[in-house]
This record gives C-alpha cells, sequence and structure tokens, in this order.
C-alpha cells in the first residue's frame, strides 16, 4: 500500500495520518464543508471536499469516497472508527473496487454488527454473554414475560445498534412498557432495523475490554486490558491500561474469552472485545467492536506498539508484527482523558470556536492526540470531541500525578470543556483506589 | 402566545405533536439531534399547538422557533 484514503475526520483522521507519514505512505483527506480549516485537511498529502456539513451529505456517501479513492489511485481505505468504519456494505464495496479496506471482512462486520446474532455466536464459542434473550423480543407483552424472568433492572437494546446509542435501561415493568416503543422507533430511525432484545443490567460493573489483533495467516493476539467504567450517557470520558483492581486470574479469563470470541470468527484485523466484570469478577460479554476503537492510544503507550501499523500491516497481507503472545509485555500504566466540548456538569454539547488551545506542557510522557486548531470551530454536526490526552507513568499512581499536573496547565478557551471534571474524578476516592464502576459520573454529578 | 425555541443549532429528530393538540407543561414536543446527543425540548407552558414550523430532518439553528402554543 503506497497511498491511502482516510475517510474520517478530526484527531482520527490525523493521527492516522501521522502514522502513514512515518511509514512512508501518500495520504488523502475527504471533508466535509464545515471541516474545511481542520488540521487534518492540511496535513494530508491530498484533500477533497465531499459534501455540506451533515453527515449523511458527507462522510457517509461511501461511493463518493470510494470514487475518489480510484480517481486518485488510493489502494486502500482507513475508516477511522464511527462513520462509515462498522459498515458492511461499505467494507464489500472498497474490496470489490479492487481496494484494501483497512479493518475486518465485511463478514466479520455484519456478524458482530447484529447484537443477537454475536451473542449467539459466543454462547456457542463458550464465550459468557449477559443473560437475556436469544433472540429479539417481538411485542412489549414478550418483552415483559422475558424480564420477568431475568429480573429489573434489564436494558433494552436496539441490535443494529452500538457506541452508546440505542439503548435504555429500565427499573421496573413500568418503565419497560413507557420506553419499548420509543427504543424500537429509535432503533429503526438510527439503524434502519427495530430489531430489539432484553439484556440484565448488571449493577455495581466495571466495562473492560481486550484489544484483540488477527492476520490472514491465522494468527490471533490480544494487547491486553483497558478499562473503560467512566462513562456519560454509556460512552467513554476516561479510559486506562491495565485496569487497576482485577486479579491476574480474571485477567486471563478476559483475555481467553476475547481470543476465543475472536477466534469464533476467524477475526482479522484490529478488534475489541467488550466485557461488563461484576461485583464478583464474573465476566459477561457485552460486544465485539469491529474498528479500532477511539481509546486505542492507551493500549499503545503500555505496549509500545503503533496500533494503526498494525492494520496496514494486516491490510497488506503481511502477518501481525508480533504474532507470539509472550512477547506482548506491558510496560507501566496509562490514562486517556477525552477532552468534549462540552459542560461538564450537564454534558450537554457546547460548540463553538476555540480561542485558545494550549495543550503542550514540561511534563514527559504526555501524548496528546488533537483534532482542532487555535480558532477551529467545533460545529454541531459531529461529536464533541476536541482532543485525546493520554498520559503514561512507571505506575498508576505516577500517571494520576502527572495527569493532575497536566490540566492544571491546559488553558482552553472559547467554549466550554469537561476538564474541570477529569481533575474531579482523578481526586475521587472509588478512581484512586481503582475500584470504580460505571456509576461513577452518575454518582458524582447526584452531588 | 408562546414560541418555542431551539437551544443549540442541530437536527430535528422528532416532532411529537401535531397542530391543534393540547399539550401540558413540561412536555416533550421535539427532540433534536446534535453532536451524538438527543435534546428534547419541552413546553414552557400548557396550551394548544397554533404552528409546526420545522419537519423531521431539518437543521435548525439557536433561537429558530421550532413550535408555537396558543391559548
Amino acid at each position: 500500500m503506497k497511498k491511502i484514503l482516510i475517510a474520517n475526520r478530526g484527531e482520527i483522521a490525523s493521527r492516522i495520518i501521522h502514522t502513514c507519514k512515518r511509514l512512508g505512505i501518500e495520504t488523502i483527506a475527504v471533508h466535509s464543508e464545515a471541516d474545511e480549516h481542520m488540521p487534518f485537511v492540511t496535513e494530508a498529502d491530498a484533500a477533497f471536499l465531499i459534501g455540506p456539513p451533515p453527515v449523511q451529505q458527507s462522510y457517509l456517501k461511501g461511493e463518493e469516497i470510494l470514487e475518489i479513492a480510484l480517481r486518485e489511485g488510493a489502494d486502500g481505505i482507513h475508516p477511522g472508527y464511527g462513520l462509515l468504519s462498522e459498515n458492511a456494505e461499505f467494507a464489500s464495496r472498497v474490496s470489490e473496487a479492487g481496494l484494501k479496506f483497512i479493518g475486518p471482512d465485511a463478514l466479520t462486520i455484519t456478524e458482530m454488527g447484529d447484537k443477537v446474532g454475536s451473542r449467539s455466536t459466543m454462547k456457542a464459542a463458550s464465550v459468557p454473554v449477559v443473560p437475556g434473550t436469544d433472540d429479539g423480543v417481538e411485542s412489549l407483552e414478550d418483552a415483559i414475560r422475558v424480564a420477568k424472568t431475568i429480573g429489573y433492572p434489564i436494558m433494552l437494546k436496539a441490535s443494529a445498534g452500538g457506541g452508546g446509542v440505542g439503548m435504555v435501561r429500565c427499573e421496573s415493568e413500568q418503565a419497560l412498557s413507557q420506553q419499548f416503543d420509543s427504543v424500537k422507533s429509535r432503533a429503526k430511525m438510527y439503524f434502519g432495523n427495530d430489531l430489539v432484545f432484553i439484556e440484565k443490567y448488571i449493577t455495581n460493573a466495571r466495562h473492560i475490554e481486550v484489544q484483540i489483533f488477527g492476520d490472514d495467516a491465522g494468527n490471533i493476539v490480544h494487547l491486553f486490558e483497558r478499562n473503560c467504567s467512566v462513562q456519560r450517557r454509556n460512552q467513554k470520558v476516561i479510559e486506562e491500561s491495565p485496569s487497576p483492581n482485577l486479579s491476574a486470574e480474571t485477567k486471563n479469563r478476559l483475555y481467553q474469552a476475547a481470543i476465543d470470541a475472536a477466534k469464533a470468527v476467524n477475526y482479522k484485523n484490529a478488534g475489541t472485545v467488550e466485557f461488563i466484570v461484576d461485583e464478583n469478577d464474573e465476566i459477561y460479554f457485552l460486544e465485539m467492536n469491529t474498528r479500532l476503537q477511539v481509546e486505542h492510544p492507551v493500549t499503545e503507550e503500555v505496549t509500545g506498539y503503533d496500533l494503526v501499523e498494525w492494520q496496514i500491516e494486516v491490510a497488506r497481507g503481511n502477518e501481525l508484527p508480533v504474532k507470539n503472545q509472550d512477547d506482548i509485555q506491558l510496560n507501566g500504566h496509562a490514562l486517556e482523558f477525552r477532552v468534549y466540548a462540552e459542560d461538564p456538569k450537564t454534558f450537554m454539547p457546547s460548540p463553538g470556536t476555540i480561542t485558545k488551545l494550549k495543550l503542550q506542557s514540561d511534563i514527559d510522557g504526555i501524548r496528546i492526540d488533537n483534532g482542532y486548531a487555535e480558532n477551529g470551530k467545533v460545529t454541531p454536526f459531529y461529536d464533541p470531541l476536541i482532543s485525546k490526552v493520554i498520559v503514561h507513568g512507571n505506575t498508576r499512581d505516577e500517571a494520576i500525578e502527572k495527569s493532575k499536573r497536566f490540566f492544571e496547565q491546559v488553558e482552553i478557551e472559547g467554549l466550554k470543556t469537561n476538564i474541570s471534571l477529569f481533575t474531579e474524578v482523578l481526586n475521587e476516592e472509588s478512581f484512586k483506589d481503582g475500584t470504580y464502576t460505571t456509576a461513577i459520573l452518575t454518582d458524582w454529578s447526584k452531588k | 402566545m408562546t414560541q418555542l425555541k431551539s437551544t443549540m443549532a442541530g437536527t430535528v429528530f422528532t416532532v411529537n405533536v401535531a397542530v391543534g393538540e393540547e399539550v401540558a407543561a413540561g412536555q416533550v414536543v421535539i427532540v433534536l439531534e446534535s453532536m451524538k446527543m438527543e435534546i428534547p425540548v419541552e413546553a414552557e407552558i400548557a396550551g394548544k399547538v397554533t404552528a409546526i414550523n420545522v419537519n423531521v430532518g431539518d437543521f435548525v439553528n439557536e433561537n429558530d422557533v421550532l413550535v408555537t402554543l396558543g391559548e
């Protein structure tokens, strides 16, 4: 591969371009009218306007993007995360056109994108899944009957959903009755499929995921776990690797289950197996994300590998750069903070112009995956992520200390950001001792 | 007459009321979608919907009038 088109925007497009530059690969950016002045547009070797700001008219226009790739002589397309990254039709169109889709096979994307189907696949592979329905629930009556046998609270989820969208927690039959139709119609609107299913809601849970990687030769390895329990609206805010407060025995069960899950679908390229871990350290498969995750840098910082480089190597048909599991070692501890343009208390988005952006510091071991430049505009059309701050330390305590010092020096002006939240979380007892669960932000915002 | 305005720029995700319908104070009349989240717009007072100025899928700016409520 000599020339790659990046079908994405913001920090992830910039991050992919950086690796391509290091590897001597040419890059093509595509952008909407709203993103004309974003750093990734100027960083790429070539950039093309694809349409108006809404994603349906720009970043989701797979055919137009593919046409540009063909016209410009690209030999691969990197979809980043979100947008077209888990669109199986796009993945197969790219392959049919003779280009490399830098991600797993279209069939794997289809299989894992169907949450009801992926639960069955995992059960068959002896991977423990969250107690719930094997098929979708057709009617409210059906849902109520199932929920009774599972026990409240339950999660009502869209089978085609993901990324924290299309799911609602129901405490009681009354809540389920109120939510059923709206979850179904939202599923239809967002994902074009109104199949919904029910899972037990596991209280006091931690969200732990395992990074896996596979290649065409059938090698599959894991790159340890990430704890992503700091969430708002089922979307992650702070992630870390390795996970605190998790025994070596539990970690090994997670790694084994993740490898089993990957083998069950002959997984190729980068993938993430998400698990829920309950207070008794029981583990449950939640879903498999068939793409590079937003939080992949924490894994890069503790393993020393560039996962985008690995993705490109695998897409080229080469074997994994490291295929012997024992050769993959953990070094220190990494935390990632997602800097969002949003109110730190209500989590409501806050678009606007970034009049000052100072993310530099004299602290070592800090990596900034940034999407915006000073005077850049955060528009209401996309996810409010501005930058990711990744902090590496020899120990978790050291990483926390560095993070605190770093956020004292950061200055972002012109819009609201969630930076003050980071300092608050870093001082929370449950975060400091590593026992925090997915309830940490909800509990904190009630204070 | 009360005008319900958009609190931020976004896309109209759902319109939950029809012209002529009586709504209660606090009822969600429109849901906007912006930056990957749904933002409900509630009726500030009880009243009858006299006009709906937007359709599902429309892009609205902050302070655009979405719905008008009358007596």
